[in-house]
């Protein structure tokens, strides 16, 4: 055993470091209002930023979009450690390093995805040319993802789609949908599914925008009315799709900005050491400090699921259980730590951002907010703790 | 013991609960809290004629006579509809410190126009050190010419934005003891010198930032005497405490009643969510939280209605109903899932008005280290 990072890990992470430094606007991270966890804030949905269009663009030339694909691919061909790390440092200056095609079409396609499908798509996704967004959730089909309706028929060459998604992350600052469809009906749920990838410049489809409760437009419903598909856009086998979705769920649930929850911490922490209470710094105090001090020790072992996950990927195993663990420790965190942040601001706390008076850019307030979104997304906290329970533990059913 | 409303007070809250959900839809609650003055003149003339801004004034102030317990039923149907505007801020903060501590001639001033709905008052009691003990009073009112002069800066106000009058809590004497030397004024706020700002806030409670520039007082607008303040604030604050848990009651019950009919429509993997028993324990844990916030209210605030002391019981109060408020609507939404995230869905707003009731008067931190205290520790 060795915790800490090699030569080469060492190396990697000082030239990201410099990177984001060299390359984001020394006002980044006070300009981002990107809380650790939540899936409702992320900057770049509110407008696609052109300063994160030219930093993803330099991103893409490095390889770094893709660390740790195949450099026949466009990838840089490092390690998940690696990609992890680079994960980390992005997140602790609050810019992320990637999106649905990078971090979870991508990978999935490289797993399952047929060697012409690779060579169309990989290296595009690695160019940062192309983002996709999820198009798995439907109104009456949300934990029970199975259950989807939307349905394709084939049709010569093509599918032709009619269905609805909804809560369509980012589906209008992207170019495709990595989308599941029905495409059996008779078949037992899970097996009449297929994975696609369906341009949304398609005649029929149409976005809707959705607001979420921290005011941003970041999500959708997308309706599809007779849309048409080529087959060639099918990822791995017809009617095999659920499969493919369960380990695509796993990669979404890695994305974790593991770097953002120690940069938040370290901002409440050093506002308690800066805020005075009856003459002594707010983090003298025993209750506070107990309660930092429980946050920091919390992060720590989201760390550990952190890097474990990472290492698990390098010797050439997808995390499943550990992926949903991962997802809900750090979710749960992300609440937490809004209610610590909420805790030590005090009556500054609900000060909106823009608002007079408000601290650390009013990042606790949206996050406040923001935190109840990742307990959701991805599967909930309950759907993890099934998955953990059942598929991990093999307790039965109920 | 009995532990029920009088049939008066049935009446009051049937009646109430009609009025607000008849008078304030949701449409009409998102809309003031979006809108700058967070009220509507129109319906606030209603509430008045209602007798409400009376409620608890006795009837040769124009009020009706009713008790402290009477308000708190009011208070908790208005939490269960959250109502937005500024009967809080002027019949809690201002019209219940007026009565207590005011002379005939205040009164006679005061009372009549609140409760006609003539006048919009509030309390000026933080500063940036958003502290709510005396030693937190750094706001000055010295002495001119027989008259005083208020500078400082209070942070927080509610409803300053609309106040015609403000109840000013100054420091008049640097004294050994922070309790001593305190004065409360009563301001009108059209004053020169007075400069507020509303703040953007998580609830939309429009809280404000008031500056004093050299403001002048006539000495006859003391409520109470001069230095001896803190008194009033002390009571006033204890009845504010307990009237702001019978608000979150209402509105984690609300939220509660909203989560249980959910889980019993949303179906998923052929069932409605309610049977899974994830699922039943949080119903099971939100509704042990919302009664035993209302009974731990009810009894703080029969206690003040009372007359006794009720330092402890308040605290206690307070502690439970801020965190048990908002582990209630963090779980509502954890039963809503994604719909409950759109800011179309009404759940926001109960979540955001949780956190902002559990923060106002000392959070449960605060409020278990004055039990601790209370309790001889
Ligand atoms: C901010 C945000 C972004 C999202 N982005 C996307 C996206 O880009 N693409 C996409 O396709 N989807 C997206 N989603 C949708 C997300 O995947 C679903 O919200 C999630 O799967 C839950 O579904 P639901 O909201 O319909 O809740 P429901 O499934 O209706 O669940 C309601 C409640 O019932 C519980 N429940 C359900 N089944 C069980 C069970 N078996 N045992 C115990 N409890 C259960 C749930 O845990 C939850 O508490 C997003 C959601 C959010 C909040």
């Amino acid at each position: 055993m060795d915790f800490r990072f090699n030569e080469q890990e060492l190396a990697f992470q000082r030239e990201v470091e410099d990177f984001i430094k060299r390359e984001l606007p020394a006002d980044w991270t006070e300009r981002s209002i990107y809380w650790p966890g939540g899936y409702g804030t992320l900057a770049e949905l509110e407008e696609v930023d052109p300063i994160i269009e030219q930093f993803t663009r330099k991103l893409a030339e490095k390889g770094w979009l893709t660390i740790s694909w195949p450099k026949e691919y466009g990838g840089a061909g490092r390690s998940h450690i690696e990609q992890a790390i680079f994960h980390e440092r992005m997140s602790y200056y609050r810019v992320r390093g990637g999106e649905v095609a990078t971090l979870i079409g991508g990978p999935t396609i490289l797993h399952f995805g047929s060697d012409e499908m690779k060579k169309e798509w990989l290296p595009k996704i690695a160019r940062g040319e192309v983002r996709f967004w999820l198009a798995y959730s439907e109104p009456n089909a949300g934990s029970d993802l199975a259950s989807i309706q939307t349905r394709a028929v084939e049709d010569g060459d093509d599918l032709i789609i009619n269905g609805q998604k909804i809560w369509s992350t980012a589906a209008h600052a992207a170019h495709y949908a990595w989308m599941i469809v029905r495409t059996d009906p008779d078949a037992p749920p899970h097996k009449g599914i297929t994975l696609l990838i369906v341009d949304n410049k398609s005649l029929g489809v149409t976005i809707r925008p959705l607001t979420n409760i921290c005011g941003f437009h970041s999500f959708n419903e997308v309706f599809f009315d007779n849309v048409r598909v080529p087959k060639k856009n099918i990822v791995g086998e017809k009617n095999k799709g659920w499969y493919y979705v369960m380990v695509a769920l796993d990669f979404e649930r890695l994305v974790i900005p593991m770097g953002g929850f120690k940069r938040t911490f370290e901002e409440i922490a050093q506002y308690a050491r800066e805020a005075k209470l009856n003459g002594r710094p707010l983090s003298q105090e025993p209750l506070l400090r107990n309660k930092l001090a429980q946050i920091a020790i919390e992060i720590e072992v989201a760390y550990m699921f952190f890097w474990q996950t990472a290492w698990m990927l390098d010797r050439g195993l997808v995390p499943n259980i550990e992926a949903s663990v991962l997802k809900l420790v750090t979710t749960e965190l992300s609440q937490k730590l809004a209610n610590l942040g909420m805790q030590v601001l005090g009556h500054y706390g609900p000060l909106e951002r823009n608002s007079k008076w408000a601290p650390l850019g009013g990042r606790v307030c949206t996050g406040y907010l923001d935190c109840i979104s990742a307990l959701v997304g991805a599967g909930t906290s309950e759907i993890q703790r099934n998955i953990i329970a059942m598929r991990g533990l093999g307790l039965p059913r109920s | 013991m009995n532990l029920g409303l009088s049939e008066e007070q049935e009446m009051l809250k049937t009646s109430a609960r009609d009025f607000l959900q008849k008078e304030f839809p949701k449409k009409l609650v998102r809309q003031l809290d979006e809108s700058e003055t967070g009220y509507s003149p129109e319906l606030w003339r209603k509430m008045a004629e209602l007798g409400w801004m009376g409620l608890v004034f006795p009837e040769k102030y124009g009020g009706s006579g009713g008790s402290f317990l009477d308000l708190i039923v009011l208070l908790e149907e208005m939490g269960y509809n959250i109502l937005p505007g500024p009967f809080f801020s002027t019949v809690v903060l201002g019209g219940l410190t007026i009565l207590s501590a005011g002379n005939e001639e205040q009164r006679n001033e005061f009372l009549p126009r609140i409760a006609s709905g003539d006048r919009i008052l509030t309390l000026a009691l933080t500063e940036p050190s958003a502290r709510y003990d005396a030693a937190a009073i750094n706001t000055r009112a010295t002495t001119s010419n027989g008259n005083y002069v208020i500078n400082g800066t209070k942070l927080f106000v509610p409803d300053a934005n609309v106040a015609d009058y403000i109840l000013c809590v100054t420091r008049t004497k640097e004294e050994q003891n922070p309790e001593d030397g305190i004065t409360v004024f009563l301001v009108d706020a059209k004053s020169p010198g007075i400069e507020c700002t509303l703040l953007k806030t998580l609830a939309r409670d429009k809280q404000c930032e008031i500056v004093f520039d050299n403001v002048g007082v006539p000495q006859n607008n003391i409520l109470g005497k001069p230095d001896q303040g803190w008194t009033i604030i002390k009571d006033t604050l204890q009845k504010a405490t307990v009237a702001k848990c019978a608000e979150m009651v209402g509105s984690a019950q609300a939220a509660l009643e909203m989560a249980v009919q959910y889980a019993k429509e949303r179906v998923q993997f052929n069932r409605p969510i309610g049977s899974f028993q994830a699922i039943q324990h949080y119903c099971a844990n939100m509704v042990t939280d919302v009664d035993g916030a209302r009974f731990i209210t009810y009894k703080a605030a029969w206690k003040v209605s009372e007359g006794l002391p009720a330092a402890l019981d308040v605290a206690i109060a307070k502690a439970w109903t801020g965190e048990a408020c908002s582990r209630v609507t963090l779980l509502a939404h954890q039963i809503f899932g994604a719909i409950g995230f759109t800011m179309d869905h009404d759940l926001h707003l109960y979540y955001r008005r949780a956190k902002a009731g559990e923060i106002m008067f000392g959070d449960s931190d605060t409020q278990r280290a004055i039990v601790a205290r209370e309790l001889g520790l």
